[in-house]
């Protein structure tokens, strides 16, 4: 720990302005990608060591000769996002099996001045869950097991490495459901989900993992680990610092286990894709919802008709719910319940209210799980058939609901023919998901977005990253959402603890940007 | 006329009932068997082209029937039937009922979807056909899985069918005794695939 808060410090001295400037040519990845210009300004740290042979073997002793791979070719999905804007050039990656093989892993790491980044589903849309440069990975996937499930208060305790969708259908057969739900659930892992506080679908019904996260195992960089894995709803014994490790996206510590709050899985479940003539139509039928479904609605997404047609367009399978007329926006509409019959008599009376009433001007209601999954395929789909369309610039905003969809506007006048901007998300929340789509990464149409989009979500007190992290994408973007003195503290605090070497990066940007700004 | 089936939900994971009588049925989603929905369809479709005056839905079997009788109004059915029966019901006794309703709405076509997930007999079409002397298509108008892709409910449909009328009647007023010639003894579950096993060179294998 001791020889940690020495580097630390020496590190520090290292943050002067020249070694930011000094510009670093785009040595990783090309592949059509248009980064933000922060990680062209980042240079590897000269701190951090090199990966040799002897690290190899040492790594072998400790894992096993199938879970340290150094080949080339199988690195390369590990090395490069999902969205394929970002790729590091690692050439090690760990795949422990149990907490004390991390433990192991991190402690060499540490005396090595290894450089590491965690890695779970990489289904980060941030570039936060690959290197930046040679960084090794490693990789929770081999840690999927269901440590335990108690039946009736529905506390599951997992491994950081469960795939989401697992989760799901384990819990399933126990009559119970996970309280996130995300399109990318077939692939993320459970331990990202908690280090990026993912949000989802059902966020509007079940609340952030901040409730139902109940407790941690976390392994720290300097191969402490961390037990904070209870399974108590309530404990009030001193600062709660599992929030700490929520969201922290891997810069404090590997997360290794969870123990979460289940909810029951309800047997009445209905969803209703319905057309709104205008956005402010789409505000007000929220807020009747809310009032009127209150108890029963799970999920509140809405759609532009933009997203709609490039969905209609690029994702295979995708039928339009609504055929024989344009509508300008959609909404898909879940509740879920306890009582079929009368469920299902509560939502057609809202709905046929709301059409009198002209807050809708169209809707279908699913009348099975195959029609249902249907209209979710389009709502889930968005991503993959925004990847499918060309280039696509990706903005995740907390913003306030009735100014969300001004923005939306605001940049497609900016944008012009250029660009098709598209608007989607989690309107129960308030998030909007702006997503621009070009045939091909272009700078002049970068520049046109940012730092406009930062700073008319910041005039609007609002968040650039609602649940997507910052990542490397967004790191140096951190003052538009909170204040120097936040950050300022934010970084005197992490160092508090052995800091994971990867996130130098994310914190260094961050503090890059305090060094531009007089702080007290 | 279509006849439409309240079957569990396609897309749910089917379980057998501890006791082994038979498969989970409480608690878990029904909806209108896949095959009927495309019947019912296509029969909405011979409507709009003009070819049908009136799409008639028949249901047999529990109160919770006329949810589904009640989709089939909101996709475009003109109006339902609901025959009110207890019980299990085979495919020969489903056929009798049929006639005696076709005997007493004269309707000109029949249709039915090919089989229902549940039980998988696919045998109501040909019986019906036979107590009735009417020629009958397999597969046409007995209708498989390729044949359309059904519409949706929609709220002005949904709102339409609240005024629609649903009658009710029971095997008695239609004088078809019902009786069951088969009896289930057990149901299980179909045996675990066993994983396979990787062989490095035929020799093994023999």
């Amino acid at each position: 720990m001791e020889k940690w808060r020495a580097t630390s410090r020496h590190l520090l001295r290292h943050f002067s302005k020249d070694l930011f400037d000094r510009r670093m040519s785009p040595s990783f990845g090309t592949f059509n990608r248009q980064l933000s210009s922060v990680a062209t300004t980042i240079q590897r740290n000269p701190l951090f060591s090199s990966i040799n042979s002897d690290d190899i073997s040492h790594f072998k002793e400790i894992l096993g000769e199938k879970n340290v791979i150094h080949d080339e070719e199988k690195l390369v999905t590990a090395n490069m996002d999902w969205m394929r804007k970002y790729r590091g050039s690692s050439k090690l990656m760990l795949q422990p099996r149990t907490t004390e093989e991390v433990s192991q892993i991190l402690k060499y790491c540490n005396s090595r001045c290894l450089a590491v980044v965690p890695q779970g589903g990489n289904t980060g849309l941030v570039g936060g869950s690959v290197p930046v440069f040679d960084e090794v990975i490693i990789s929770t996937s081999s840690m999927s097991k269901i440590v335990s499930f108690d039946k009736v208060s529905g506390i599951l305790v997992c491994e950081a490495g469960c795939i989401l969708e697992n989760l799901v259908s384990f819990l399933d057969n126990q009559g119970f459901i996970m309280p996130l739900d995300l399109g990318a659930k077939g692939s993320c892992q459970i331990g990202g989900n908690v280090s990026t506080n993912a949000g989802g679908l059902r966020l509007v019904r079940y609340g952030s993992l901040h409730g139902n996260v109940l407790g941690l195992e976390v392994v720290l960089a300097n191969g402490t680990v961390l037990d904070m894995l209870r399974t108590l709803r309530k404990d009030n014994t001193g600062y709660d610092l599992k929030h700490l490790f929520i969201g922290s996206e891997g810069s404090l510590g590997i997360v290794s286990k969870v123990s979460m709050l289940t909810p029951p899985k309800l047997s009445s479940v209905n969803l209703a894709f319905l057309a709104c003539k205008d956005y402010s139509s789409c505000q007000k039928l929220l807020l009747a919802a809310k009032r009127k479904l209150g108890e029963i609605l799970s999920a509140f997404e809405f759609l532009d008709t933009q997203a709609l047609d490039l969905v209609l367009k690029h994702l295979e399978g995708a039928r339009n719910p609504l055929p024989t007329s344009m509508h300008n926006f959609y909404i898909l509409m879940e509740t879920t319940g306890s009582n079929e019959s009368y469920d299902k008599e509560k939502l057609e009376a809202f709905l046929l209210h709301s059409m009198e009433g002209g807050l809708i001007s169209d809707g279908v209601l699913a009348q099975d799980i195959n029609q249902a999954s249907s209209f979710w395929h389009i709502r889930e789909g968005l991503p993959e058939a925004l990847m499918k369309a060309g280039a696509v610039y990706k903005y995740d905003l907390s913003l306030p609901v009735e100014k969300m969809y001004d923005l939306v506007e605001e940049m497609r006048i900016r944008l012009g023919p250029a660009a098709n901007v598209v608007g989607y998300g989690h309107l129960g929340d308030s998030n909007l998901h702006l997503n621009i789509s070009t045939p091909q990464y272009d700078d002049a149409i970068l520049a046109q977005i940012e730092p406009f989009v930062y700073e008319w979500t910041s005039k609007h007190h609002g968040s650039i990253s609602a649940e997507h992290g910052l990542g490397l994408m967004k790191a140096d973007k951190i003052f538009y959402s909170k204040s120097p003195e936040t950050v300022s503290i934010i970084l005197v605090g992490s160092y508090l603890l052995p800091k994971s070497l990867c996130i130098d990066i994310v914190l260094l940007l961050a503090f890059k940007s305090i060094s531009m700004t007089k702080f007290p | 006329m279509v006849a439409i089936k309240r079957v569990v939900d396609y897309a749910v994971k089917i379980r057998v009932k501890p006791d082994k009588t038979g498969v989970e049925t409480t608690k878990v989603k029904m909806s209108m068997n896949p095959f009927c929905e495309i019947a019912l369809e296509e029969a909405l479709r011979m409507k709009e082209a003009g070819l049908a005056s009136e799409v008639v839905a028949v249901s047999m079997g529990p109160p919770k029937c006329v949810d589904t009788l009640r989709t089939g109004l909101a996709m475009g059915a003109d109006r339902g039937i609901h025959v009110d029966v207890l019980g299990a019901l085979q495919p020969l006794s489903v056929a009798k009922l049929l006639k005696a309703l076709v005997d007493s709405e004269k309707p000109g076509l029949l249709i039915l979807g090919k089989q229902a997930i549940d039980d998988d007999c696919n045998q109501t079409g040909q019986l019906v056909a036979g107590l009735l002397s009417w020629p009958q298509g397999t597969l046409l108008p007995s209708t498989d899985l390729r044949l359309n892709q059904p519409r949706y409910a929609t709220l002005p449909n949904i709102l339409k069918a609240k005024s629609k009328v649903i009658k009710k009647c029971t095997p008695e007023e239609l004088n078809v005794p019902i009786k069951s010639d088969l009896e289930t003894v057990q149901v299980t579950e179909p045996p675990h695939r066993k994983a396979g096993v990787i062989l490095s060179s035929v020799d093994e294998l023999v």
